[in-house]
């Protein structure tokens, strides 16, 4: 099947410009040859630390800056050289979320101007009060009322303020939606809401969504597949349930060994990562996790190991940026996570 | 954030929403707005100028002389004689009466070049710190041009080669004093350019003009309206320099300027020439002045609660 998203080989690399000519020497590889497909319909969590370039490749999708090179196919388009005016009609088929509910949304503007803005660009050919309507619907859908039109965004807690972001970013009835963290600002018992609401979404209007999150529980609870990111590029993907089994790429062992325990018990030995991630400004030559991975062998620095079929009856669409074969790596603790995230009592 | 999640967690139901405040009340509960009145000097300076304000443009109609009106046998005369509360000038004429109307164009001057070079600053600080790049270079660096010369021999030179008329010094005051506002706003623009609901709004498609007057400006307002209250107070000094250098606003239209410079012969026999004057300029400008800081206390965001 045609995905909906396919980028190839994409780069955003952020120049270091120093010296009095400006002469360029570094940059930072914030994301470095990234290939991930979306099919339509499918919601594609993407973990990994802070730095590790998620939220770089979410907005780099979006078209938010233009990619250093590479490409974007969306829907069979390559989108990532198209110019301002070009890239309007994909705006409206792409949305994102953003993490802070209290940055995300103008304190200076209603709920009503924050909500129809959108159709003023999108939809010119609607009256004001066809907007307003289409604005209480959506506002519904995300589980606020009408009454809500005439707020500032400060009159409201933080997961209203993100039902609201959400409802921005269905104004336009996008097909696809980056979530950048948009749960991790939140009280655990409003995150639940919100995942739950994220999920009721998706099913209802079929949405595509890549949730971009550093929280395994939160990817456990939503995702159908899982790209895990470090320095800059994807180290391993696979279903949700395969990754959290049947771990192939010694980071995400590592990575599965952090998060915290759900039930009580003997604790499982935690793999600790030896010292601090290398810098996206010159990381380690061949596999760039070698230089913190337990099973890393002299071959590791040589060449850089292209995404491949997991070994070992894993699946097919089941793949892996590791050099080893021969690795039996632990899986989660539960088959993942937090199966359901329990609304607290 | 102080209403709780009272909806069941699982189904989709609607959460509650606050309620309502009349617009009015809200204005009047409006945190920033008391704090404002608290500020003293700020209020003692918004008291003065409204009191000095409607005696300038009420003050000529209730007096019995008109600033023109010349009584030779009156020359000199001290404050409280007769009717001429101020005194007389050298040729008779009534203090109060020149004082007020000079005071309607002092401020009207000051006023008028403050929403000038507010709006050439916000133009140009909103275009450089929106668009960056070579227009923001470009744009800095003439800012930093006119910021370069000493404002009041640029503001001498022009008036000398200019007809002085109240426009005229309006003007040259504007397009001598916009270049704080402006440095000002490219700052606060670069900062909510970065802000994700300034994104957001580019991520929709919004044009550029929408970004920067809705959803940019309305969040810088703050410092604007400080720097614009600072920026009359300038605007007032400034005229009162080059009027009293005998290069603004031309006899017999008086104004707090020219009326200084009539009476720097007189200081020692009448002094009061020079006083009432003198005393209207600084109390217009310090109240300005005060006004402005109680604004930036209020009015800054990290000061609230």
């Amino acid at each position: 099947m045609k995905p909906l998203i396919d980028c190839i080989d994409l780069k955003q690399h952020y120049p270091i410009r120093h010296g009095l000519l400006g002469r360029q020497s570094l940059a930072v590889k914030a994301v470095d040859g990234v290939n991930l497909q979306i099919q339509r319909g499918e919601v594609v969590g993407l973990v990994g630390e802070s730095g590790s370039g998620k939220s770089t490749l979410g907005r780099t999708l979006m078209m938010m800056e233009k990619p250093t090179s590479g490409s974007v196919i969306y829907d069979g388009k390559d989108i990532a050289g198209l110019t301002h005016a070009g890239l309007h009609p994909y705006r409206r088929r792409m949305q994102m979320v953003f993490q802070d509910p209290f940055s995300s949304l103008n304190p200076r503007m209603t709920v009503e101007d924050s909500l129809t803005m959108p159709l003023r660009f999108h939809a010119p050919e609607l009256s004001a009060a066809q907007r307003r309507d289409e604005a209480a619907e959506t506002l519904e859908r995300v589980g606020l009322s009408r009454s809500a039109f005439e707020r500032f965004p400060h009159e409201f807690s933080g997961g209203q303020r993100q039902r609201i972001g959400i409802a921005r970013a269905l104004m336009v009835k996008p097909e696809f939606i980056v979530a950048d963290e948009p749960v991790s600002a939140l009280d655990v018992s409003v995150q639940a809401q919100v995942l739950n609401l994220f999920s009721s979404i998706r099913q209802t209007l079929g949405l595509t969504l890549l949730f971009v999150t550093h929280d395994l529980a939160v990817v456990g609870h939503i995702a159908d597949r899982v790209a895990v990111m470090y320095l800059g590029q994807i180290m391993e993907i696979a279903p949700t349930r395969a990754l959290f089994t049947a771990p192939a790429h010694p980071y995400t062992e590592t990575l599965l060994s952090a998060a915290p325990q759900p039930k009580a018990g003997p604790r499982r030995a935690r793999i600790a990562m030896r010292g601090e991630p290398p810098s996206p400004l010159n990381p380690p030559s061949g596999c760039v996790f070698r230089t913190r991975c337990a099973h890393a062998l002299p071959e590791c620095a040589q060449e850089r190991p292209a995404l491949r079929p997991a070994p070992a009856g894993r699946g097919a669409s089941h793949f892996t940026a590791c050099l080893r074969d021969d690795l039996s790596l632990t899986p989660a603790v539960t088959e993942t996570p937090s199966p359901r995230i329990r609304t607290p009592v | 954030m102080s209403n709780p999640q009272t909806a069941p967690l699982s189904s989709p139901a609607t959460t509650s929403v606050p309620t309502r405040t009349s617009a009015l009340r809200r204005f009047a509960r409006n945190p920033r707005l008391r704090k404002f009145m608290r500020h003293r000097l700020a209020m003692a300076g918004l008291v003065t100028i409204i009191v000095l304000t409607l005696a300038c443009f009420i003050g000529p109609y209730l007096l019995p002389y008109d600033e023109l009106y010349i009584d030779l046998r009156a020359r000199f005369s001290p404050p409280l004689t007769g009717a001429h509360i101020f005194g007389t000038d050298p040729l008779g004429r009534d203090i109060a009466a020149r004082l007020f109307s000079a005071g309607q164009i002092s401020l009207t001057v000051g006023f008028l070049a403050m929403v000038l070079s507010t709006l050439i600053g916000t133009a140009i600080g909103l275009v450089a710190g929106y668009f960056g790049g070579w227009s923001r270079v470009g744009l800095m660096r003439v800012t930093d041009a006119f910021l370069s010369f000493p404002s009041i021999f640029l503001m001498l030179t022009l008036a000398a080669f200019l007809r002085p008329s109240p426009t005229m010094i309006t003007l040259i005051i504007a397009v001598t004093s916009w270049m704080e506002v402006a440095r000002i706003v490219e700052a606060e623009v670069r900062g909510q350019a970065g802000r994700d609901f300034t994104i957001a709004a580019r991520m929709i498609g919004a044009p550029h003009w929408w970004i920067m007057f809705r959803e940019i400006l309305p969040n810088i307002m703050g410092p604007i309206i400080v720097a614009a209250t600072l920026t009359v107070a300038r605007a007032i000094l400034l005229e009162a320099y080059i009027s009293f250098l005998g290069y603004g606003i031309q006899p017999p239209l008086p104004s707090w300027g020219n009326m200084l410079n009539n009476a720097q012969q007189y200081l020692d026999s009448a002094p009061w020439l020079a006083i009432v004057p003198g005393v209207a300029i600084t109390l217009a400008v310090t109240s300005f002045n005060f006004i402005g800081d109680g604004l930036r206390d209020a009015l800054d965001a990290r000061s609230v609660n």
